[in-house]
């Protein structure tokens, strides 16, 4: 199951970076050995538990922090080569924007905007003309006037995507950027993020701690644990076919509530938009004439498709079960053996 | 209060006594805050996590600004004399006492300062550090511009300390409302006289810190 992006045109590639924060209590390692390519025009995800590191990547993306080891080729370059002043024409390529929003609070929405361009020295009336532009491009254009105080969390965070795109960046980081945010503003600010990277082609970068995100809208996921990356790769094949322990744990936010069946002989099956159609376990019971335990369902949209996941405790005997996992493999229901441990 | 000791010479003393007041007030404000401003900024900058961090010049900065702080104003008045003298030709007058109230109010609003920059949000000075802006740029583009709320509130709180230390110069003749009270009120035991000078400090220190409020808050575009 393999991608549809074009994955010639890589954008980002991060390098062997580790990173180790020196203090006089010691030394805390936040990134050990991260290696990833990121390719021109796909969302990306970075997923993880809070203190997995996922924050200190992105921030080492744009050199915010500088890596302690390994590097950032952006675009064909190394940014750990590039002189402070040339890392700073560099960042304008890189817009970013933030869990808690970051707007300067005295300036309007249309002076935020307007400010990366201030920076870069791009000309008023021009600066002016392209924030407008970008007002447009969220939906505020009637709000130029307000000042963050007077606007909702959502409405924030589209400002701050307007002025992350002020200077025609080339990739948009967004750390944790719907955190703050209620379910439905979400999914607006998510649907938004999606609609600039089809139109405008710009490739995303998306931090967060929720699968949901993920889902959402991300083509490809790292998931990051303890430091180093568990996991890369397509999201409805990392959906389906969890390697790490950290990815399960990740599309299923609810594992605690399986802890409360203590069982061996388990199956996690999948259902992709094909078999979703198809009465899979009422067939099963009926061809295999066992009777199998559903421990736990869910249902999923990844990327407008409906996968479905079902956690089935098979009988006690050998050859019935044989059975039914010789059925899932004719039926081609991808599947997975697993014992549930009772945790603490 | 018998009125017949407002002669007219003494109100037209008071009237000057006002004006010299506020001369030295604003003056020496305004002279303390072309050194305090830039220290205040420097002590911010240069700290560990400031934009140009510089921990040994922070460290000898913030030494001095507290040794300066440390010395109580009475003394500086005496202590500075020489100093006043080289600068003004006097060490008389309300020119003269403008010297150490620079000296002695700079180090304070450079510790306004400091104060007033670091309540500006560090999630916003990375974000402009995320789109390319310069440490000066952020200084002058952010910090400052996020900061003027606090900062205005500061300059009353700094206009009316100075204003204290105007009256306190009186004793060696630094001119003002302070001489007035001091002459009148010490010297000649007039007790009615010093009463009105005290009001009338308590009057300047009211519109002041007032004026200061309201500005602020016109212009702090924070909470509605």
């Amino acid at each position: 199951m393999d991608s549809i992006i074009q994955r010639k045109n890589e954008l980002i590639r991060i390098e062997g970076l580790g990173k180790t924060f020196t203090s006089k209590s010691g030394s805390v390692t936040a990134l050990k050995n991260i290696n990833l390519s990121i390719y021109s025009g796909e969302i990306f995800g970075i997923i993880g538990l809070s203190g997995a590191g996922k924050s200190t990547l992105v921030r080492c993306i744009n050199f915010l922090e500088r890596p302690t080891e390994g590097d950032v080729i952006f675009d064909g370059e190394s940014l750990s080569s590039l002189t402070p002043a040339q890392l700073r024409i560099r960042r304008r390529s890189m817009g970013m924007i933030f869990q808690q929003f970051n707007l300067l609070m005295q300036r309007t929405a249309l002076a935020n905007i307007t400010f990366p361009l201030e920076i870069a020295g791009v000309p008023k009336e021009r600066a002016l003309e392209r924030a407008r532009e970008l007002l447009q491009i969220v939906g505020l254009a009637d709000r130029e006037k307000a000042y963050p105080s007077q606007l909702s969390g959502g409405q924030k965070q589209r400002i701050a995507i307007a002025r992350a795109l002020a200077t025609e960046p080339k990739v948009l980081l967004c750390d944790e950027a719907t955190s703050a945010l209620d379910p439905t503003t979400t999914a607006s600010i998510l649907a938004l993020i999606k609609d600039i990277n089809r139109k405008l082609g710009i490739t995303v970068i998306i931090i967060t701690h929720e699968m949901s995100v993920i889902e959402e809208i991300c083509s490809r996921v790292a998931i990051i644990d303890h430091s180093k990356i568990a996991e890369v790769g397509d999201v409805d094949e990392i959906f389906i076919r969890p390697k790490s322990e950290i990815a399960r744990k990740l599309i299923f936010p609810e594992g605690p509530r399986e802890t409360l069946f203590n069982g061996e002989h388990c199956v996690r099956i999948v259902f992709d938009g094909k078999s979703s159609f198809e009465p899979v376990i009422a067939n099963l019971i009926l061809e295999c004439q066992t009777p199998v335990n559903i421990l736990y369902a869910n249902t999923k949209n990844v990327n407008g498709t409906a996968l479905g996941q079902m956690l089935l405790q098979l009988p006690e005997s050998e050859s019935s079960r044989k059975r039914v996992l010789a059925y899932l493999t004719v039926k081609g229901i991808p599947f997975t053996e697993e014992t549930i441990r009772q945790e603490d | 209060m018998d009125l017949s000791i407002f002669t007219p010479e003494l109100l037209k003393a008071i009237g000057w006594g006002i004006i010299e007041t506020l001369y030295m007030t604003l003056f020496s404000t305004l002279l303390a805050y072309v050194i305090g401003l830039p220290v205040g900024i420097l002590l911010v900058t240069t700290a560990k996590d400031g934009v140009t961090p510089l921990p040994w010049f922070n460290a000898i900065l913030g030494f001095i600004v507290n040794l300066m702080r440390s010395i109580p104003f009475i003394i500086l008045l005496i202590l500075v004399l020489p100093f006043t003298r080289l600068v003004v030709g006097t060490t008389i007058g309300s020119t003269a006492t403008v010297v150490p109230l620079v000296i002695s109010a700079a180090p304070f609003i450079a510790r306004m300062v400091e104060s007033s920059l670091r309540e500006v949000d560090a999630g916003v000075i990375e974000a402009a550090h995320s789109m390319g802006a310069t440490p000066i740029q952020i200084v002058w583009k952010v910090m400052l511009p996020e900061a003027t709320p606090s900062l205005i509130i500061g300059s009353a709180i700094a206009v009316t300390t100075i204003l204290g230390y105007t009256a306190m110069s009186g004793f060696v003749g630094g001119g003002g409302l302070g001489t007035i009270a001091v002459n009148y009120g010490y010297y000649r035991y007039k007790t009615d006289v010093m009463l009105v000078t005290v009001l009338l400090l308590v009057l300047i220190v009211q519109v002041f810190q007032e004026l200061g409020m309201r500005i602020s808050l016109a212009g702090d575009k924070r909470a509605r």
